[in-house]
This record gives C-alpha cells, structure tokens and sequence, in this order.
C-alpha cells in the first residue's frame, strides 16, 4: 500500500499532497515538513530509500523518493510495495506529467494542482497502484480533458 | 432563468479562480496568512450563491487551501453539492475536494450514499471513474456496506477502465466492511483471468495486499497466482506475485519447493532489476522456510547471494542499498554464506551513504563470531573514530554494543577486552548513548564474575579520570558511565586496589555538578567504599588513618548535604550522620569496621526485567480487592513513598536512625521540612517508610535460581582463545600500555591492603585468568508464567478480514453463502448472483453454529474435495503421461477440461481452476498418488500389515520405475486378497465420513483402519475395473461413478468405450448429440500396468431403491504383433447408500429436525459386532456416507442426506456385542434399504 505520496519543492513548500490514510490537516504539514527535513539533506547521489520518518505507520513504513530539479516527489509505502518498483512509479508518473503539460516545470504544477491530481489517479486509487502503462494514463487523461472541455462549450454556449 | 444563468456566468468572470488564488498568495509572501483569510472569506461568499459553477470553483480553491494546510471540513455540505452536479467537470472537482478532505468522522458523507450509488450506475463512465476514486479515499464502514453490492456489479462492467478501478477498490470495501470478503471473493477472483491486464493487475493488487495480512486463507489460491507468474509477462503483476508467494511459502514449505525453479529460472533471465531483486527476496523466504536441512538447495543460495554482490557492487546506490537489505535477510538463516563477502559489507561502511553504512551495520551483526568479534569491533572502532555525524557515531556505538551483547554475550570470549571496549567509548564526546555503556558496564560486572576485578579496576580509573566525562551533562550523556562506575567500584569495593584514592576521587567537589542520580550513587557507595576502608585500616596499628578517612568524608559530605537534589541531600545527610557516628566511637577506640561492612554485605543477583510482572499471583489473593476500608486520599499518597523505598533498597539495611545523634536528625529534619514546604505529603511519608523497613523481608526470601549457561564462557588464557586472540590482546595491551603503568604502579604500592576479602562467594573468584566463567542468570521467580509479549494489535483493522475463503475457492458448494453473509441490496427483490445453494436446516445451522466447528467442518469437506479433484487431475495427468512439465499441466489445464468429452460430462463440481493445493504442491508424485486410488480394492478385515501399505506410498515420492514395480506388487497382493475373500461387494469410499469421525468427538481413540469404497466392478485377463460411486451435490438427480480402469495384460489397451443400458430410472448422461445406446469414448489409453480412472455422470429419478445397471467395456488390445477386440461386462450396483451425501449436521439442528415429526422411524439390530464402538462408527460414516452428530460413551447420533434431500438420522447404540440401529427418514423405503446395506457391511466383518 501507498500511504502517502507527496510532491513539494527545495523549500519543503508542498505542491501536491496525496494522503490515503485520513490525517487532520495540521498532522498532514507536519509530516510534509518532517519528510522535508529526512528527504532534503540527503545528497543527490545516495540511495532513494529512507526509513526512520516515524509519524505514519510506525515501524512498516518506508519513504521512496526521487528529485527532479526543483521538486521531491515522495512515496511513503509499507512493506507490500517493491522499493525499485515504485521507484519506477515515480518515473511513470513524471514523465506523464511530462507529456501531458508539455514539459512540465514547477510552475504548471503550482497552477494546475487539480490537474495533476486528476493524472495522479489515473496512476494510484486510493492507495493502490491503478495503471503502469504510460500510454494508457495520457489516454484517459485525455479523453477527461477532452469531456470537460465538451461541458464548458456547452455550457458557455447557455 | 435564463437571466439568471447569464449573471452567473458574468459573475464568474469576476471571480478569482485557482490561479489567480495561487497567484495572489504568491504576491503576497509577506502577508499571506491574512491574504488567504480574505480568500477564504470570498470563497465563503461564492459559496452561498446559488450558481453550480461558481461553486465548483470555489471548492477548487478550498482544495487548494487544504494542500497549504488550511483546514476546510467547514465547506463538507458544499463539497458534496458539488459532487452532486450532473456535469462531470464539476463532479469532478467535487469529488477530488471530498477526497483530500473527507474522513470517517466528516458527518455529511452519510448524505452521499444515494449520489455516488447515482454516480456510480451512470452511463457515463468516467462519472462511474470519478466516483470510485473518490470513494477510495473516503469509504466509510456505512458507505462500504450500502455500495458493495453496486461495486460489485460493476466488477463486471464493460468498460476495463470501470472494472479495474472497481476491483481496486474492493480492498478498501473489504477493509471497511469485512463482511463483504466471502460474497465478493469468488468475483474477485475470476477477475484474476481478466483478459484486460489492467484488471488482472489490479485483482493481484487486492489479493495481494489481503493476502499479505491473512496469508493462510489464500494458499489455496496459490497454482492459480503459479500459473499467472509463468504466463505474465506484465512486470508489476510479477512483481506482486512474487511478493505474494514469499508471504505463503512460510505456510506451505512445498510451495517453496515448486517455486525455487521459475524464479531461478526469471533471475537468470529478467532484466529488470526491480524484478530479479524480488525475486531473490523471494527465493531467500523460500530457503528460509525450508530451513537448513536442505544441502541441495545450496546453489539456490549461492546464486542469490551472488546476485546480491553484483547488486551491491552495482554503482547505483539504490542497488547497493537493497542488496545489503536482502543480504540481511539471508544472514538470518545461512549466515555462512554471507560472511564470506564480509570484506563487502565492511568495505559498505565505508559509503558515503548513511542509508547504506546502516545497512552494512545491520548485517555486521548478524556476521559475527567468536573468531571475528574482536576484528569486526576494531574496525567498528575505527570508524567510530572517522565517523563525522553523530548521529552515525551514535548508532556505531550502539551497533557495537548490540553485536557484543548478542545472545548474552555468546561471542566474548574475553571480557577484560570487553571492558576496555567499553571503556575506549566513553571517550566518545557528545554522545546519548551514555546510558547504553553504562548499563553494559554493570550488567558485565554483575554477571560476570570473574571479571569485576578487571572491572573495578578500570571502573576506579575512569572516576578517577571523571573530569574527562564531566564536560558533558546533559541527560543521558556519557557522564552517566560515572554511575555505573560509581557503583561498581561501591559494590565490588573488595577488589579496588586502593579503595582510599577512589574514595577521594568520588568525593571532589567536581562531582556536584554531575546530574543527582549519579551524585546520589556516589554517595552511597561512598559509604562502601568507606566501610571498605575501614576494614582495611583497623587491622593496622596506626588507627589515625582510620579517623582520617572519617575525617575527610566529614568534610566532603556537607557539600552535598546541601545539594538541590533530595536524593543527594537526603543520602549524604544519612551518611554524613553515620560517619559522624562512627568518629565518635573510633575516637573511643571501638572497632566498628566489622559492623559498618555488615550495612553493606550480601550480594546483589541480577533480577530479569519482568520478574516482577510475572510472579504468579497466589491463589486466593485478588489484588484488586480493598484489605482495610478505602484510605481516604491524603492517606493514599502515604502509600507511594512507601513501596519506592522498600523496593529500592531491601538488601541495605539501613543505618539505624535511632542511633543517630537526635539533635542532628531534628534538624535534617527540619531542613527538609523546609525544602518540601510545597509538598506536605512527603512529609508524612518519610517517618512511615521508615518504620517499613525492619518489616520488610530481606532479599534472601525471594527465590533465587541460578540458571548456568550451558556453554560456559572463558576469560582469557584458556585454550578457547587462538593465537589471533592473542595477537589482539597484544595489540589491546600496547595501546592500553600507559594505562595499565599507572595501574602497575599503583598495585606495587598498595597490594595487599585492598586484597583483603572477608567471606563469602567473592574471595573464591579472585581472578584466576584461566578460570571458566557463567554469566549469573537474571533472576526470575519461580512458577513465572510464560512469555505473553506479542500480543497482536487489537485495533488491525485487517483482523477482521481474516476470514475462510477456502471454501468459496475450490468449489461454490463447500461452505455456501449464509443469508446473513449476502451483501445488502437495495432493490426489494432477492439477487440471484449471491444465490445459497443450501436451504433449510443446513443453512440454519451453519449460520447457527459457533466458528469453531464449522472450521472444523469446513476442513473435512475442504479434503473430500480434494481428493475428488485430485482424481480429476490423475485422470488428466495420466492421459497427458508422465514426464510433462508440471507447469504446462497447470497452464492447459482448462483446456484440456474442454476437449475431454468426459469431463465436459461431469458436473460442475470440479471447476478447471479448482486444483487440488495438495496435489498440485506434491513435486513428483503424480503416480504414487494414484497409486493409492489404484489400489481400491481393500476389504476393510483385511490384516493390517497389507491394509496399511497403500497408505505408506501417499507418503512416498517414487520414481516412475519404482513405481511400476509396486504396481505389480500391488496386483498381486489384491489377487490373493481376492483369493481369499471373493466375499467384498461395495465399499464405498467417501474419506469425508471418516474425517468428520476423526475430526469430531472421538479423536482420542485408536487410529482407525484405512479404508476404501471402490469395489470391483468387472475383471478379465487384460483389464480390471473397480468403481465407486457418489452423489452430486449440486445436482440432485446425477451421480457421479468413477471407475479405475487398470491394465493388467502386457499389451497396450486403447479405444475404450464404456457404454451401459439405461434403465427407465438410471441413465448414463452422454454428450448431446450421441444417441441413447451408444457408448462413451475412456479418455485415455492404458499402457501395460497402468491404471487410470474415469469418471461418468448418470442421472436418476428414484433414489429411494437400490438398483443394478448392466454394461459392457469394449476395448483394443495392442500387442506388438497383433491387435484385438475384446469386451468385458459388468454390472453397476447403485445402492442406496450411493445416493447418500455426508453432510454435517449440528446438534441443535439435529433435534429440530427429529422434533418435526415428519419422519418414520425404523430400527435394526446387529448381533455378534465385535469391533469397537470407534471402528463402527467410522465404519458407518465412511461406507454409508454419515456424519457424527454427537457421541456419548456408547451412543451416537449420526446424519446424513440424500441427493434429494432426503435426511437420515440414525441412532447408533452398542451393548455386548449388540448394535441396536434407531434411525428416522422422510422416506420409509430408502431408509429400509439404507439399513439393509448397513447390515451387510456388518455381516461381512
């Protein structure tokens, strides 16, 4: 099971957050700030795991991350989850972001919060990983896009 | 309207919308706070507006805030309004708002039921998507059970898109509302064979994660999830699965068995990284449940190991990482195998990497030995030294610990290095780990006893070197040493050299900075060290000496006298009174040294840490009960000082306060009273403890229980320790060398003085380095209850979801569906998805009994199954011949069921994928399986030494070769049982009769014959026939007859064709198409020898007479140089029993059923039954298909049912000999036929 998964910038500032295990809203920054503090001294060049953070889960709980340029894409997952796995995830789900926004940069996901979280549940539901083939995220993307897009001339047109 | 809908779209353009709030926040940095409060107003106001757009917009925002951490719960009845909008772009918004925001307690999710049940049969399916990704993040135990059944429907769905986000979500539903597992899973599982690998990937998920919680209940699903792993080729199912099969193969060690090929097999061959290091971690479970007892299982571990250094060689960190992690799990059970790559690992401490070095760590632990403990810990020590962080420093440090400590000590083999080992980490600066050392330090010095002398001594170095380990005061810093030391040096005082200068050094004025507890140490072993002292120097003439060490505890002691801590001040009162005391008398020239070391004597034994905890209560003695009338609560609190002290300090026995000056004592007294205005309480308490203490028993009433290890431990100079021993201790000597000088010197000095023992146990173990040491045990108390620690986490929510699903796998029948177990539907009429199968009394009982029997229950059934399947499957092993790929088997499986015409006949009760776990588990032994059902025809008299044999080859694995020679052996065997007795009609064989006995009331009793029910049906020269015959489940009008077809010419036997003459009442079910005389095709060849069993279905009308079906076998017989036609005629005896099913019945049931009055009784005796009542009960049960209801001494309720439904009820009671049957049915005439066949059987023995 996926806990948590968790995007924010070099700064700890979170631009998506994705809980799928109810947390009140201040526990919610507290972890983003703690995964924060564990992910963010970490060099470029050691390994993406982390265990240790100890406020979701307790002891089965591990932190999966990689860095894009300005942005810490976190998974926190239990022990049912292969670590290179979701590693390959994390990469799926960038480079879907990548195609749908057209070379993603930190900014479409400061605009587009919504939209990244409706490609994010394509990928993951409600903690369980959904789809892995990239194609298939973009098409069902797509398709939604292109329904809601349908609405708004319909209903511009009213 | 129109109007208004244009004003609201105008007053939309107005609005602010998602980015033009993320905007304005990130134009107001200095004052966001109060920029999104104005935000949050406005989106208040948009919120009331009536417009569904401007709505939706402003939940988008509200999203946005709660991401910053602004809690919007508020805004839940809007949210769901939202959610309610018929388009789907603001469906959307509502329903991704309620996912971030909604949990179990959020009220107004019990308003949505209705909408998402909408949302959810919408012809829309991306409405159908939203609505189940929401509803995965915010399922509620109420919204699962209302929704389950419309998820369930929708597992079905067209769409791949709805199926797989539906199957996903069942977890949560399962999860939330665990009822719903046993009407859900049979779906679920045939989701498995989606042909979309969406939905197939998504049931692994589900199966997985239920799996890894429950693993027992899934093993039986284990050939299917075998099949997936060799057909898949999707990474992530792999991945899944594999994973899954390293949590079930700790369950099924057989699994593990099967499994080791294909994931050698996909090591050698995948690419992906992710998949080979799954892959390996399972192969390492899998090795670890077969334990060690396997040596040809060696190049499994060699291959994984071998993968993991390449992983760990690997320059991705990621790798490194994850091979270390794996090694580890190796260690565990090889540890040989990974500690040959220790130049590896040590080489991973070295990483730049923390993640990785701690990993190393872990693994060093497992690694060592005594031969290597002192090489590892050097190279521990010298990183401990590189180690910049101290973070790392720190989990070195405990690392080291751990490893040494391991196993109480079971790889020191010399504890003076130990010691120095610990003491080389007090240096250590900044440190937390104080603590750590120094209950080290103790627990070696109390335990180890031949080694407090070396103990003492450097334990007196380092207080005398304290001011090194001062600089840091902070809680749980490396001062706290000092307190081990303090009261080491206190403690063991015997063996200090010169107890007078680490008297002085624990009395510098230093020593009041240090924290109060250890201060508090100080000076109590102060006083020892000082009663110590004084026995030393009384035995010189020169008695100043002695009056000087009072003299200088007298003018130490008031500095602490005054310190802010009670615990200090309050000790060194105490022993500043006594010393004063003993002034007085030594100036009277009295000899006090004898009584002042009686304060102290005795010895301390280490007491385990839940000694207390699990001293067995005495019987009688309710601790919760008041003795005296409830205190009132001023008079509770006196209580608490009480019991700390008495607990604290029984072996002491106290200076005795009445002798100290009482002009003193008042005024301590009325320091204190001073000090503790705030707490009057305390007050009270001190004089009343005091009072405690004559009464309270000595320590010498506690049991003591001196467990030694079973190997003993040396200390240094015993053969044990090799020359690279030495070499180490060589090494330790030089570094150490100016230390052990200073100590040297000392010994020239004062020998003698400090050598000086009084009695008991410690003047023996004056160390004698060649002594053999044992680590004095922690105590516990006698009659200690057992371990009770890993209790399981009541609140696990997957607790709940621990339920048998066994039943639902092999086959729809076995334990049906209760009416209460049906997911709810909302629509009035019943669905026939979740129709039960089983009515009335049964379905009442089942729902009635408590769990535990129908586990029971189930179990036996589940077996019956079994070995029904397994017959299916020999047939088809057989006709496919030996030597095939198992795995090939597995995967056709399905497709040969379709082109089998025989199979095609046969009633559902045998579903492709229903594989027997047994037999599928079982690596070779397809024949000697069917060995067992080759060999039906055992009379039950006959001797036990044959009877027993066929039993014996389940167990045994032969090889083809073998194989076949026991066949002959069997042949023969059966030919002269046949000899002797030509008497055996029917025995029929259902092995479920003979389990409920075994597994119900009379278990205890001796083992029971085998037994068989196959009796023969026809037999010639070429071929032999023998046949049983059972009732259909699920088809009241079919029987099954399953003939075991054998070979016994030397030729090949083929083109079979088995074909009877129906009877008005009896039919042979063909396949359609073929007309009613004409015969059914065997679906197999017999070579010489070979035997192999078919089954055919009939169909009956009238169950209620036995009855007789003549047929005939034709068949070619293929010799090498000729080839001819033969036939063989039999006749098919369905009895009545055959039509009778075993089915569990329960006492309360069972009475019912026997109140109603509906049935006629009829009743028959057996004279001149010899057998015991056990054997005749089982006889009964397996031949007649009856199951025990309830057994009392010599009495027995039995059941059974028809095809039909029919029940049979039999009373069973037994009298010298006598056997007198009282049985009741709703049909006279095949009750009257059933007894007859009862007493047959009975007559025949």
């Amino acid at each position: 099971m996926i806990k948590a998964i968790l995007i924010f910038n070099n700064h700890g500032k979170p631009r998506l957050i994705r809980f799928y295990q109810y947390f009140a809203e201040d526990m919610q920054q507290q972890i983003i700030r703690e995964t924060f503090h564990l992910v963010s001294k970490r060099d470029d060049n050691v390994c993406n795991f982390l265990e240790g953070g100890s406020l979701i889960g307790g002891s089965d709980y591990k932190l999966i991350y990689r860095h894009y340029a300005t942005l810490y894409f976190v998974f926190c997952v239990d022990s049912s989850e292969s670590e290179l796995g979701i590693l390959d995830l994390i990469q799926v789900f960038v480079e879907t972001l990548d195609k749908c926004f057209e070379n993603v940069c930190e900014l479409d996901l400061i605009f587009h919060m919504d939209k990244v979280h409706y490609i994010l549940q394509e990928v993951v539901m409600g903690g369980m990983v959904l789809e892995t083939n990239m194609n298939e995220i973009v098409a069902q993307v797509e398709l939604q896009n292109r329904m809601e897009k349908s609405e708004f001339v319909f209903i511009s047109r009213m | 309207m129109a109007l208004k809908i244009v004003k609201g779209s105008i007053d939309r353009m107005f609005d602010k919308n998602l980015q033009d709030l993320v905007r304005g926040i990130r134009n107001h940095k200095e004052d966001e706070a109060k920029y999104i409060s104005t935000c949050i107003d406005e989106i208040k106001q948009e919120l009331k507006q009536d417009n569904i757009a401007v709505k939706a917009n402003a939940v988008c925002k509200l999203t946005y805030l709660q991401m910053l951490g602004y809690d919007v719960s508020w805004a839940a009845f809007n949210i769901v309004e939202v959610m309610s909008s018929s388009k789907f772009t603001y469906k959307r918004i509502g329903y991704l708002a309620a996912s971030q925001c909604f949990h179990e307690g959020t009220d107004v999710i019990m308003l949505t039921t209705n909408q998402i049940r909408k949302d959810l049969s919408s012809p829309n399916q991306y409405d159908t998507g939203v609505a189940l990704t929401g509803l995965s993040c915010f399922v509620t135990p109420d919204l699962a059970r209302d929704l389950a059944n419309d998820i369930m429907t929708l597992m079905s769905h067209t769409k791949p898109f709805i199926r797989k986000k539906a199957v996903l979500i069942m977890y949560k539903v399962f999860l939330k509302y665990p009822e719903s597992l046993r009407p859900a899973f049979p779906r679920l599982k045939e989701k498995l064979e989606d042909p979309d690998p969406g939905v197939q990937s998504a049931a692994v998920n589900v199966i997985c994660e239920l799996a890894r919680r429950n693993p027992k209940n899934y093993l039986s699903l284990a050939p299917l999830f075998f099949k997936l792993m060799t057909s898949s080729t999707n990474n992530w199912v792999l991945i899944k699965i594999i994973k899954l099969f390293g949590a079930l193969t700790p369950l099924e060690p057989r699994l593990g068995k099967k499994l080791i090929e294909p994931l050698t097999n996909l090591i050698h061959s995948t690419s992906a990284m992710s998949l080979l290091y799954e892959c390996v971690n399972t192969v390492i479970a899998v090795l670890i449940s077969l334990s060690s007892g396997m040596p040809n299982h060696s190049a499994s571990i060699q291959l994984c190991v071998q993968k993991l250094r390449i992983l760990i060689e690997d320059s991705d960190q990621n790798l490194k990482y994850l091979g270390l992690l794996a090694m580890s799990k190796i260690l565990k059970t090889h540890p040989k195998s990974v500690q040959s790559h220790k130049d590896l690992i040590l080489q991973c401490l070295d990483d730049k990497d923390e993640s990785i070095r701690l990993r190393a760590l872990d693994l060093l632990y497992g690694m060592v030995s005594k031969k290597n403990l002192m090489e590892i810990v050097k190279k521990l020590m010298v990183h401990v030294d590189k180690a910049e962080g101290t973070t790392y420093r720190d989990e070195l440090l405990t690392k080291i610990i751990d490893i040494c400590s391991q196993s109480n000590y079971q790889y020191i083999t010399n504890f003076e290095w130990y010691i120095s080992i610990l003491v080389e980490l007090t240096r250590l600066e900044g440190t937390r780990h104080g603590h750590l050392i120094a209950s080290q330090m103790l627990d070696v010095a109390i335990r180890v006893k031949a080694i407090r002398g070396f103990a003492v001594l450097q334990m007196a170095t380092l207080l005398d070197n304290a001011h090194m380990l001062t600089g840091n005061t902070q809680r749980n810093g490396i001062c706290e040493v000092l307190y081990a030391a303090a009261w080491i040096c206190g403690e063991f005082s015997d063996h200090l050299e010169d107890p007078l200068q680490t008297l002085e050094a624990m009395l510098r004025p230093k020593v009041a900075t240090l924290p109060g507890h250890i201060q508090a140490v100080y000076i109590q072993n102060a006083a020892k060290l000082f009663a110590t002292v004084l026995r030393a120097q009384e035995g010189v003439p020169d008695s100043q000496k002695a009056q000087e060490t009072s003299q200088l505890l007298i003018d130490r002691l008031p500095l602490f006298v005054q310190s802010a801590n009670l615990e200090v001040q309050e000790r060194a009162s105490c022993v500043l009174q006594l010393v004063k005391y003993i002034q007085k008398l030594q100036q009277k020239e009295v000899a006090v040294a004898e009584e002042v070391s009686a304060l102290f004597a005795g010895e301390l034994n280490p007491v385990a840490p839940k000694a207390q905890k699990k001293v067995p209560i005495p019987e009688g003695l309710d601790l919760d009960a008041w003795i005296n009338e409830p205190p009132s609560e001023s008079e509770s609190e006196d209580e608490k000082p009480r019991a700390v002290f008495s607990q604290e300090e029984p072996r002491h026995t106290r200076p005795r306060h009445t002798e100290v000056d009482e002009k003193e004592l008042a005024r301590r007294r009325e320091a204190r009273k001073q000090e503790q205005a705030n707490n009057p309480f305390y007050i009270k308490a001190s004089p009343s403890s005091q009072k405690v203490y004559p009464e309270v028993p000595g320590v010498e009433h506690i049991p003591v229980v001196q467990i030694d290890l079973s190997v003993p431990l040396k200390v240094p100079g015993m053969p044990m320790s090799d020359q690279y021993l030495k070499m180490e201790e060589e090494r330790r000597q030089k570094e150490k060398e100016e230390k052990k000088k200073k100590e040297k010197k000392k010994k020239k000095e004062k020998r003698g003085r400090g050598r000086k023992h009084e009695s008991g146990p410690e003047s023996e173990e004056d160390i004698t380095p060649a002594h053999t040491v044992d680590i004095v045990t922690e105590e516990m108390p006698e009659n200690a209850l057992p371990s009770d620690d890993d209790d399981k986490d009541p609140n696990d929510p997957h607790k709940a979801l621990d339920i048998d699903l066994d039943n639902l796998v092999v086959g729809a029948s076995r334990r049906p569906l209760a009416d209460s177990e049906k997911l709810p539907v909302r629509t009035h009429r019943p669905t026939d998805i979740l129709k039960s199968p089983v009515e009335g009394a049964e379905l009442e009982s089942v729902s009635q009994e408590p769990k535990k029997k129908s586990k029971k229950d189930k179990k036996e059934k589940k077996k019956d199954k079994e070995r029904k399947k397994s017959k299916e499957e020999k047939k088809k092993k057989k006709h496919k011949q030996e030597g095939d790929d198992e795995l090939e088997e597995a995967s056709e499986e399905p497709v040969q069921a379709g082109e089998n015409p025989v199979a095609a006949a046969l009633p559902a009760t045998a579903p492709a994928e229903g594989f027997n776990l047994d037999f599928w588990l079982s690596n070779v032994p397809v024949p000697s399986n069917k060995q067992e059902a080759t060999v039906p025809v055992l009379p039950p008299a006959l001797d036990a030494a044959q009877v027993s044999e066929p039993e014996e080859h389940k167990d045994m694995e032969p090889e083809e070769t073998k194989f076949s020679k026991h066949k002959k052996k069997k042949q023969k065997k059966e030919k002269e049982d046949k000899k002797k007795k030509k008497r055996h009609h029917r025995h029929h064989s259902d092995e479920g009769g003979d389990e409920s006995v075994q597994n119900g009331t009379v278990e205890e009793e001796e083992p029971l014959p085998p037994m068989s029910n196959y009796c023969l049906l026809a037999e010639n020269s070429y071929i032999k026939m023998v046949y049983d015959i059972q009732g259909n489940l699920q088809d009241g009008s079919q029987v099954v007859v399953s003939v075991i077809f054998e070979n016994k010419s030397t030729s090949f036997l083929k083109s079979m064709e088995f074909n009877v003459l129906d009877s008005l009442n009896s039919k042979l079910q063909r396949p359609d198409g073929a007309g009613p005389h004409d015969g059914l095709s065997v679906p197999f060849q017999l070579p010489p020898g070979v035997s192999n069993e078919a089954r055919f279905v009939f169909s009956v009308q009238s169950i209620v007479m036995p009855q007789k079906l003549k047929g005939t076998l034709t068949f070619i017989v293929k010799s090498e140089e000729s080839s001819t036609h033969e036939k063989l005629d039999f006749k098919l005896h369905f009895t009545c029993t055959s039509y009778l099913i075993t089915t569990p019945c329960y006492s309360d049931a069972y009475a019912k059923l026997l109140e109603s009055g509906d049935l006629k009784s009829s009743s028959v005796r057996l004279e001149g039954v010899s057998m015991s009542f056990h054997h005749l009960l089982a006889r009964i049960c397996f031949h007649h298909h009856f199951s025990v209801v309830e057994r009392i001494d010599s009495c027995a309720s039995l059941y059974s049912r028809s095809i039909q439904g029919h029940h049979v009820c039999l009373l069973v009671k037994t009298a010298d000999q006598t056997v007198s049957i009282d049985a009741k049915c709703d049909e006279p005439s095949l009750l009257g036929n059933v007894l007859d066949e009862i007493k047959q059987t009975f007559s025949m023995c």
